[in-house]
């Protein structure tokens, strides 16, 4: 090697290992600056929302920021699939960066971001905590502290064709799915559900499927995890439960698409007619029953809460979503009066009538003006009321992956339910411990 | 350059130290392209390595908080490899190798015909050429949605085949969209540098050939393709690069964490997205030496020259070289 090659070489090395021992102390450490600790700073911030929020949270924002001309809200939307947004939301914090201010987080969130350090731990006196439904406050606290509060809380809802049951001559909607599947049997024996399809829920590989597999377990008395914090899977009445949803694929009581179908498509099914029953989450509401011409169905179908399995009532899976302040922001006392006023019965309220976002505020619900104009308001309720949150675990991420992983083979015919169940045990006992 | 040093010194410098500082001015010279270059490239690997020698930061029982630092494992990721989270792991690599060996090959092929069809003489070559080129001109992401599409339960798909395949559901099905997709999106690039290749061979070659009595398929086996080999070479090489990595299009057409289509960078991807950073950078750490070592090995067996050489023919490769074992240099095969 010449003098000049050895020259270069060695320049190259020592820039390289200078470089790397500089960036040696930038490991990813969660920031403690600011978890806890007081507000600070009145001005402009930011307001981190789904795409579906967007434009059902822009009425409330803009009147606010008519108010407020100092300390104006704007809205970043981070994306339309709860996996992106979550990511989008980490980077933000493993960066420390204050581009998000508040950010409106999915309810089982709330124990990763707080064991993070990602978000502020907040004073309950600031917000109408007290107005609020309480299972929805529950998955807003980590360890007994506030970090977030809730402005959608809702649980699954059961969609019914009225016009198909009335057709068979069938008075009430199924209230187990032993019921659901004679009913089924006799609409498609009429010439009005002759090839259409009976009950689709969510089945594809996402955290739909975590939704829909804890409620088949739930609606069947079992649990995923038990009161002490354990899971507790692997139990007769969760094998009932996902035995029914792996008969359902198998007699052909699910139409075999639905194993790729994640909400849109069920929506999209639903309202080209193709389905009596449905489970789904309260926006397609009104979705369904534009008139348009979107929709095949407007007018003709109704809802209802989940079935149960067996002789244990339906139980649906409690889904929502709260607001939190980023631990890394600015104008931390403009977020926090934000959020109070986006918590505001008020506004929860007008939400709801320009968009159908199901409230968290508990008195919306008996509201006999609304209940006159929005007929499944109460059974958004008893939802609500009986609905069953999901697993709380730091790193739920790898939870719901093992719930996917197994359920997912089960119904796919991979694995049996019993073999499912009990690797999922297995796996949760090392997640959760 | 050398009259300038002696005028400046005053006197005729001895040459051994003209050259070092002819040497010295050209490291000079050559030092902030260096300096990118080992921003760009070194830095990040480097910094890659030791990322993966940390682990994951634990949670405190008590308080119920996240530690603030994670710690030191040293090699652990990669020994874990071995012991259960292996098992993914490996049904990553077999996927990515899979996907590579079958996407590549069917490229390569369909790519070759296509390049060989924009060569001849048509009326609206223009038109062809152009056209044949849209699907690599389309971002992947987008394309994966297009195919997604198509592929939909009740796409186009399934209504052309009279099927009702679950193509997203998993399985060999899933496998076929991606090659699918893949090979449509990046055949007309293996069939862009081809083309290049195929302008250079002058014409006289072939008419020789045809007076020699050689039919069209002697013709392209013993004319166009060894003709053809540097630039065939180099885009294959690109494309099986290319394909190692590949994450967006199963991402985007299938989803994530589905087991026959996960690859290698969809598995970095995931465990980046638990914060599990450590064990990310491993897994990317290796999937870099995969690739490192396909194209070592690819360049050394069939001497691809992708270096500019003083002589633009490829050197002989290993492959050559042992067909060519007992022979005499210079003489030709039979």
């Amino acid at each position: 090697m010449t003098t000049t090659r050895r020259q270069l070489v060695a320049a190259v090395a020592v820039t390289a290992l200078g470089l790397t021992a500089a960036g040696c102390g930038g490991d990813a450490e969660p920031g403690s600056a600011g978890s806890t600790g007081a507000l600070s700073g009145k001005g402009p911030i930011t307001l981190a929302l789904p795409t579906t929020d967007v434009k059902a949270r822009t009425p409330v924002v803009d009147a606010w920021n008519a108010d407020h001309p100092d300390e104006k809200v704007t809205i970043i939307d981070i994306g339309a699939a709860a996996d992106q947004q979550r990511q989008l939301l980490i980077q933000n914090a493993q960066t420390k960066s204050d581009e998000y201010t508040v950010v409106l987080l999915d309810v089982v969130w709330t124990a990763e971001f707080a064991a993070n350090h990602w978000v502020k731990e907040l004073d309950p006196s600031r917000y109408p905590v007290g107005e609020l439904l309480k299972p929805a406050v529950e998955t807003a606290t980590y360890r007994d502290k506030l970090y977030a509060v809730p402005v959608n809380s809702e649980g699954g809802m059961f969609y019914y064709r009225t016009d198909l049951l009335k057709a068979a001559g069938i008075a009430e909607p199924p209230t187990t799915w032993a019921e659901m599947a004679a009913d089924c049997k006799l609409i498609q024996a009429t010439a009005a559900g002759k090839g259409v399809g009976c009950y689709v829920g969510q089945f594809d590989k996402y955290e739909g499927l975590t939704v829909n597999f804890s409620e088949a377990i739930d609606s069947a008395g079992g649990e995923i995890v038990g009161s002490d914090g354990k899971p507790n899977v692997d139990t007769p009445e969760a094998l009932a439960g996902l035995t029914a949803l792996v008969d359902g694929f198998t007699s052909g009581m699910i139409p075999a698409e639905a194993l790729t179908y994640q909400e849109e498509n069920g929506r999209q099914a639903f309202q080209d007619g193709k389905l009596i029953f449905e489970r789904q989450w309260a926006y397609m509401n009104p979705l369904a029953n534009a008139t348009d011409g979107s929709s095949k169905v407007a007018g003709k179908f109704a809802t209802t809460t989940i079935p149960g399995i067996g002789d244990h009532p339906g139980a649906t899976t409690l889904g929502g979503h709260n607001l939190a302040i980023s631990a890394f922001a600015k104008n931390t006392q403009t977020a926090s009066d934000f959020i109070a006023y986006l918590a505001n019965r008020d506004a929860q309220l007008s939400t709801m009538e320009s968009a159908g976002i199901a409230p968290a505020t508990a008195a919306v619900y008996d509201d006999d003006a609304l209940i006159a104009k929005y007929p499944y308001l109460p059974t958004l309720k008893l939802a609500n009321e009986s609905a069953v949150p999901r697993p709380i675990a730091v790193n739920y991420g790898d939870v719901t992956a093992a719930i996917q992983n197994e359920a997912y083979a089960a119904i796919s015919k991979k694995k049996s339910p019993e073999q499912a169940l009990g690797d999922l045990q297995t796996e949760l006992a090392s997640i959760i411990g | 350059m050398s009259t300038v040093a002696e005028g400046a010194v005053g006197g005729k410098r001895p040459k051994a130290a003209q050259r070092l500082a002819d040497s010295r001015f050209a490291a000079v010279l050559v030092s902030p392209t260096v300096l990118v270059l080992v921003l760009v490239i070194v830095y990040p690997v480097v910094a890659a390595v030791i990322d993966s020698t940390y682990g994951v930061a634990g949670l405190d029982e008590e308080t119920g908080f996240v530690s603030e630092s994670e710690p030191f494992v040293g090699l652990g990721n990669y020994t874990a490899i071995f012991g259960e989270a292996g098992e993914r792991f490996w049904n990553a690599f077999v996927n990515t190798t899979f996907f590579t060996v079958a996407s590549v090959s069917l490229e390569t092929v369909i790519g070759v015909v296509m390049a060989l069809v924009m060569n001849q003489a048509l009326r609206g070559r223009g038109i062809v050429r152009a056209s044949i080129l849209v699907p690599w001109a389309i971002p992947t992401v987008v394309s994966a949605l297009l195919w997604k599409w198509i592929f939909n339960t009740d796409g186009v798909a399934n209504a052309v085949l009279g099927t009702n395949v679950l193509w997203s559901a998993g399985g060999l099905a899933s496998q076929v969209t991606i090659i699918v997709a893949d090979v449509w999106k990046t055949a007309p690039f293996i069939g862009l540098l081809v083309l290049a290749g195929l302008q250079l061979i002058p014409e006289e070659v072939y008419e020789a050939a045809r007076m020699d009595g050689a039919g069209a398929w002697r013709r392209f086996v013993a004319i166009t393709l060894p003709l053809v080999r540097p630039a065939l070479l180099v885009a294959v090489l690109f494309r099986m690069l290319d394909a190692l990595r590949m994450f967006d299009l199963p991402y985007v057409l299938i989803g994530p964490r589905k087991e026959s289509v996960e690859t290698l960078a969809m598995l970095v991807q995931d465990q980046a997205s638990n914060v599990r950073y450590g064990a990310a950078a491993a897994y990317a750490v290796i999937l870099f030496l995969y690739v490192f070592a396909v194209a070592f090995a690819f360049v050394g067996l069939l001497g691809a020259s992708v270096v500019d050489d003083e002589d633009a023919q490829p050197g002989p490769g290993l492959l050559e070289r042992w067909r060519r074992r007992g022979r005499p240099r210079g003489s030709v095969a039979p």
